[in-house]
């Protein structure tokens, strides 16, 4: 590194400075002020009052909460696993085409989220409810006779999830599955393993970290995608992030919302470090 | 004989299941742009045939305002968080100084925490400030969450250039800032450009940061949708969906003509 030169300095201020200062006044500070609401108490108009208390993080085990919280993990974590299951067997299939078609496949798995999220989900909408057209189709068929309900519960928040989430599993898990190396399988079957002891013994360890990344990119923002719980959720059906958009805008308890917020910041910062320590790079969750 | 007939059934079967999977991503995405035709202001039943959505969207005055807010919003924040990204990659890249890890590791932060988080985070420091919520508290938010975006993608394709080229350039004679935009810039371009692109798409769609940082008046498309579910949604959404859709179509058809032109011209 060269030292010392003032040139140098004012180069390195005019290219650091800008994204230092953003950093610190749009994401250091901010988390650390909701880290201290947190502890403080609601103010009787709404706002926060500066005394300091734990009973925010004591009410997050209120049962009523506690069940829509672990409602919220369950919901992220089928999402996930569904997300896996279909996510993996289509990445796979379209790492084994022709790298022209690859890059038109990939397009046409990124082009639906290019389009907005509430507008996809309102077209759910129209597909789910009870006139609507899965259930037209279904008795048309004759698979029913009276309409199903598909949509305002737990079934459809997942499908939401799901559907919105999946290309986040799709990408990374083909940008692991791209960089296997076909020599190895090859070499496993040339000794005689079968292809399904293959797949378990060869492929799915080398594609672990696209695995890690996909359920990453799936789980944590499952927790908090309140909107699709609000458009094709039931009243019951609620995902942490309805709680905590309730306590910030219409509770208007800050603390306890800051707290719930804390929690999942707590639970990121875990599922991070175990991906960081599996061996996961960050920039592949970007 | 046998052999190659099992394979074109497996093939058969891989492509179906490929087939099946692209069917559920667009399926909502076609159920959209069909009732955009429909006669029926309810989009319950397909009723008839009809373009008069297309005309009377164009006088649909709030869902009009609402899309020209939400361009407004993504061609500013794009292009600060385009500037002020490129700028900190170049200088990560080239530059140790004290706090560097904790920049990148901040740089982090907006990408793994759920959205909502960032979203209440940004609307308290909003409000300590005692900043009226608008469109330039929108503004402000978006940056935060697209510039990291930026900076990784660009830093990506830093990471894999040349440098003695820069370095020929001084020493022909060229200053910082000419080498910066003769020779740096033009060479990181894919990658400035993808991170632009990403920082757009992210901020035309972002629902949940707007939702907390958007005040009173500064309704942006998907905040205006996401009321118009609740309370009736007319065709003329359906309309400008199908309009964003095919732009976003003609978009993308352009870059993978234009990789799939470079992936041949190598090849040959």
């Amino acid at each position: 590194m060269k030292k010392g030169k003032n040139k140098d300095l004012l180069s390195m201020i005019t290219m650091i400075g800008p994204i230092g200062f953003w950093m610190i006044l749009f994401v250091a500070i901010p988390l650390v002020y909701v880290f201290a609401i947190s502890f403080m108490r609601k103010g009787i108009y709404g706002g926060v009052e500066f005394a300091f208390t734990v009973s925010n993080y004591l009410e997050t085990l209120n049962p009523l909460y506690l069940q829509i919280f672990i409602g919220s993990l369950i919901m992220a974590a089928i999402s996930t696993i569904v997300c896996l299951l279909i996510g993996y067997p289509f990445a796979y299939l379209i790492s084994m085409k022709s790298q022209i078609k690859k890059n038109l496949l990939l397009m046409l798995v990124i082009l639906p989220f290019l389009t907005n999220s509430l507008i996809r989900m309102y077209g759910w909408i129209t597909l789910l409810r009870t006139e609507g057209i899965i259930n037209k189709v279904l008795i048309y068929l004759h698979i029913i006779n009276q309409p199903i309900q598909l949509i305002y519960n737990n079934f459809a928040v997942m499908l939401g999830l799901v559907y919105c989430l999946l290309p986040f599993m799709i990408l990374p898990l083909y940008s692991s599955i791209e960089k296997l190396d076909m020599s190895l399988l090859e070499a496993a079957s040339d000794l005689g393993a079968k292809s399904r002891k293959t797949f378990l013994k060869v492929t799915l360890p080398l594609t672990m970290p696209g695995i890690f990344a996909g359920s990453i990119l799936v789980f944590i923002p499952a927790l908090g995608l309140f909107f699709i719980a609000d458009l094709l959720g039931g009243s019951k059906s609620m995902l942490i992030g309805n709680i905590i958009r309730n306590q910030f805008l219409t509770a208007r308890n800050w603390p306890f919302g800051a707290a719930l917020s804390m929690v999942l910041i707590f639970i990121t910062l875990i599922l991070v470090a175990v991906y960081k320590k599996a061996g996961g790079s960050m920039d592949d969750l970007v | 004989m046998k052999k190659t007939a099992k394979r074109k059934i497996n093939n058969i079967f891989k492509n179906a299941y490929i087939g099946f999977v692209y069917l559920f991503l667009f399926l909502p995405i076609i159920v959209i742009v069909v009732f955009s035709f429909n006669t029926s202001r309810m989009n319950i039943t397909f009723q008839g045939f009809t373009t008069k959505w297309y005309i009377s969207m164009f006088s649909n005055t709030t869902l009009m305002e609402a899309l020209i807010n939400t361009l407004f919003i993504a061609v500013v924040s794009t292009f600060v968080s385009g500037v002020i990204g490129t700028l900190a990659a170049v200088g990560m890249n080239k530059f140790n100084f004290r706090g560097k890890r904790i920049i990148e590791a901040l740089l982090y932060v907006p990408v793994v925490i759920p959205e909502i988080v960032l979203g209440i985070a940004l609307l308290s420091v909003f409000s300590i400030l005692n900043m009226e919520l608008g469109l330039f508290t929108i503004i402000l938010s978006h940056i935060t969450f697209s510039v990291p975006f930026v900076i990784i993608t660009v830093r990506a394709r830093i990471s894999g250039l040349d440098r003695s080229i820069e370095e020929a350039a001084m020493d022909l004679g060229a200053n910082k800032f000419k080498t910066f935009i003769k020779i740096t810039l033009p060479m990181i371009a894919p990658g400035v450009l993808s991170g632009i692109m990403l920082a757009f798409t992210l901020s035309l769609d972002d629902v949940v940061i707007s939702f907390f940082t958007a005040g009173p008046g500064s309704n942006t498309l998907p905040l205006k949708i996401f009321s118009m579910i609740k309370t009736g949604v007319t065709p003329e959404v359906n309309v400008l969906s199908t309009l964003i859709i095919l732009v976003t179509i003609m978009g993308l058809a352009c870059v993978t003509f234009a990789q799939a032109r470079k992936i041949k011209s190598i090849k040959n």
